[in-house]
């Protein structure tokens, strides 16, 4: 007599989703490589070194499934959460005393934080084992700029719950930018920028000015930030992991000695 | 913060924390010495002779066993949650007044440099797991006993703060491991063997071995953060207000580096400048780095010029900056030693002086040379150009000669091998970098406050 599982795997409906018998012989294990969308940004076989867990540390797809848990998170927030002064941070208390699943904030939270170390430490490994060197140098650029992305995720989100916290973060924050060479009005340089005896770099027209949509961190700071930390970095991010992974398989698979 | 609480009350608060905490310390010790007798890897540390009969070996297992049951006997104390007990599993005031004498900012950096240092050279020793576990319950030990303390506690616990603290920890795990994997390297290669990775390193199936690994990371990484998430609320404080500004304002931890380099740059150097700088460095990396060795695997002695320049960077510039700036700045961005109370009152004298004044005022005894009133903007800009010359002089000194100087002296190789732009951006970077050490030693030693002081163009450097 079938068993129940056998019977559920020999059905239409199982056979039209999953396309690959059990991976329990090496063939199936070749085949369900193949044909899974999710395991086929893997190789099929890989250097046993190179995938040790002593040698990557796993940190990469460490940080890559922080990216997901944030992604997944930050979703089900947006349903409970509106980008305005008036609103943001009562959303933010409902959240905290009203939702149920009360952890939503703190897995969003600390996976940012997480998010933050762990790239650190990917990056941190792939140096000690001088793997950015040929072929990987522009693996590593990607790398660098995915870092900076990650940063920018984390510094946009601090200003959202719109308590003294993250006002003040985000003032000390930005109030860098005021100082920009040539492009912040009190950044060196600025005062050579007149037209006609006309300052073109006020502080409604520098760079402080354009982070924050505004002279001080206000209501269209929070709209702007809002928007870069939910739709903007996170696309940007997700097309350079694209290629950051292509790129991994491309450069001939994980590192190890030559 | 916990200031309003007596003493009493606050250890009581405390008691259950700590006694767990002994309790986890003592049961991982005694995991260690299990997996040590089990797996015969224990070591014999040395032998102790019993009346000349037998010599009995003292083992890595004993040691540890030893060390579980001295947390066990911390255990109870801790709970007890009674002052007197406590004094048993608390610092030692005079630990906390040597602190209290010596550590200032620049103790702080100096000594994280000359830690780091002696680790770096005495990583031989480090690396073995009988000192690294050593120093693991060391520093287990001195955290928990420092938790007795209202403000050691307050600052460590802050749920904001908590992730710098996994992050030292993570930190000091993962450099061990790669340290004692280069070590291991380093001395294969001396003896003519290829590194450990290349052992053993035939082509496997990525169904079971990576995707395994992976599945079980997933669900590692998935239940930290949820028991993470259900310990430690999120913080939250007070709704935004634009005029009660708090003191210290503290931009997020990872930027702290960043806040840190602007008691000794202005803005537009430590806010946009140097980050560019370290972004772009970061970038050119794999474009400066012409050593073909170390590539794939573990190596320290290989490819030590980038290695110490990278871990300059980032552990003693970057990391240690931003554990002082989470740990160590209270209001006003003043230096508070970790077991200070954070007073809004402290005053620190500053008394800094411009390299202009000390060099027209101070070494000429002139008064710094000022346009006449009323002159034209360019007799403005020479004037300024003047005063300000020996910094500008210096400066350019340090950016522009330096380099031709390193390339005729230690790093002729490098000039050789890479040619002269390649050159140009290394030995520039190297500087940049340089000036971050340079300008906090001169500021301690001279209390110089800038290099170039031009306020009237925003230009400070
Ligand atoms: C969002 C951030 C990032 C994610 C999700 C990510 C993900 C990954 C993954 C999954 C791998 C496979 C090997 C491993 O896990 O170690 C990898 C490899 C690599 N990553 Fe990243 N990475 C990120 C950021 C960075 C950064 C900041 C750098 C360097 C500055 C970097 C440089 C590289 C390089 C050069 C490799 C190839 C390493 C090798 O072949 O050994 N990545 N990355």
């Amino acid at each position: 007599m079938d068993s129940l599982s056998e019977i559920i795997r020999n059905s239409q409906i199982w056979k039209s989703i999953i396309r690959h018998p059990m991976p329990v012989d090496r063939r199936n294990r070749i085949v369900v490589m193949l044909t899974n969308f999710f395991l086929h940004l893997h190789p099929v076989s890989a250097k046993k070194q190179g995938i040790a867990l002593s040698y990557t540390w796993c940190m990469g797809g460490i940080t890559f499934f922080l990216f997901l848990v944030e992604t997944v998170t930050g979703v089900l927030l947006m349903f409970y959460y509106r980008p305005t002064v008036e609103w943001a941070y009562s959303d933010i208390v409902a959240l905290r005393d009203v939702v149920s699943l009360g952890v939503l904030r703190e897995l969003h939270r600390w996976g940012a934080h997480a998010m933050v170390i762990t790239v650190w430490l990917h990056m941190y490994r792939v140096f000690l084992t001088g793997s950015y060197k040929p072929p990987r140098e522009f693996n590593w650029v990607l790398g660098v700029i995915l870092l900076l992305l990650t940063l920018l995720l984390s510094f946009t989100g601090y200003l959202l719950p719109w308590d003294q916290l993250a006002i003040w973060a985000i003032t000390v924050g930005s109030n860098m930018a005021r100082a920009t060479p040539f492009l912040g009005n009190e950044g060196p340089g600025a005062a050579l920028l007149t037209v006609g005896g006309i300052d073109m770099i006020t502080n409604a027209s520098d760079a402080r000015f354009l982070t924050l949509g505004a002279r001080f961190v206000g209501e269209e700071t929070l709209n702007r930030f809002y928007v870069l930390h939910c739709v903007a970095i996170p696309l940007g991010a997700a097309l350079l992991l694209a290629i950051h992974f292509w790129r991994i398989r491309k450069d001939g698979g994980i590192s190890g000695p030559l | 913060m916990h200031g309003h609480l007596s003493q009493a009350e606050f250890l009581a608060g405390m008691a259950a924390f700590l006694g767990v905490f002994y309790l986890s310390l003592a049961i991982m010790n005694a995991i260690a010495a299990a997996f040590l007798w089990e797996s015969g890897r224990g070591v014999t540390l040395f032998r102790v002779n019993v009346f000349g009969l037998y010599s009995l070996p003292f083992t890595t297992p004993i040691l540890w066993l030893l060390v579980a049951t001295y947390f066990v006997a911390l255990s109870p104390l801790a709970f007890s949650g009674d002052p007197y007990m406590m004094w048993w599993v608390s610092l030692p005031t005079v630990v906390i007044d040597t602190i209290d004498y010596w550590v200032n900012p620049t103790v702080y950096t100096v000594g994280s440099l000359v830690f780091f240092g002696s680790l770096f050279w005495m990583r031989r020793f480090f690396v073995k797991p009988v000192v690294a576990w050593s120093c693991f319950n060391l520093v287990l030990l001195f955290m928990g006993f420092s938790m007795t303390n209202q403000s050691f506690s307050a600052i460590v616990t802050k749920a904001d703060n908590v992730p710098i603290v996994g992050l030292m920890f993570l930190l000091g795990f993962f450099t061990w491991l790669a340290t004692s994997r280069a070590v291991a390297n380093d001395d294969r290669a001396l003896r003519g063997e290829p590194p450990l990775e290349s052992v053993d390193n035939e082509k496997v199936l990525v169904w079971p071995d990576l995707v395994y690994t992976e599945l079980i990371c997933m669900v590692a990484v998935l239940a930290l953060l949820l028991v993470w998430g259900l310990l430690l609320q999120a913080p939250l404080e007070e709704p935004a207000s634009s005029v009660k500004t708090p003191n210290p304002s503290k931009a997020p931890w990872y930027f702290l580096g960043l806040q840190e380099m602007l008691v000794y740059y202005d803005p537009w150097m430590a806010g946009v400048v140097l980050p560019s700088v370290i972004l772009f460095g970061l970038i050119a990396i794999p474009y400066l780095d012409f050593n073909k060795l170390g590539n794939g695997y573990y190596t320290i002695s290989q490819r030590k010029f980038a290695y110490l320049n990278f871990q300059f960077g980032f552990l003693v510039l970057w990391v240690t900056l931003i554990v002082m700036g989470t740990f160590l700045r209270g209001p006003n961005w003043n230096f508070f030693h970790p077991f200070e109370t954070w007073d809004t009152h402290k005053v620190e004298a500053l008394s800094n002086v411009d390299l202009s004044q000390w060099f027209w005022n101070d070494l000429f005894g002139v008064a710094r040379p000022k346009a006449p009133e009323g002159s034209g903007g360019l007799k403005q800009f020479l004037y300024i150009a003047y005063r300000e010359s020996p910094g500008i002089v210096f400066i350019i000194g340090y950016l522009v000669l330096l380099p031709p100087v390193m390339a005729a002296t230690f790093m002729r190789k490098f000039f050789i091998k890479m040619g002269f732009i390649r050159f140009m951006v290394l030995s520039n970077l190297m500087l940049m970098m340089g000036l971050l050490p340079l300008k906090m030693i001169l500021r301690w030693s001279v209390n110089l406050k800038y290099f170039i002081s031009i306020p009237e163009y925003f230009l400070n450097l």
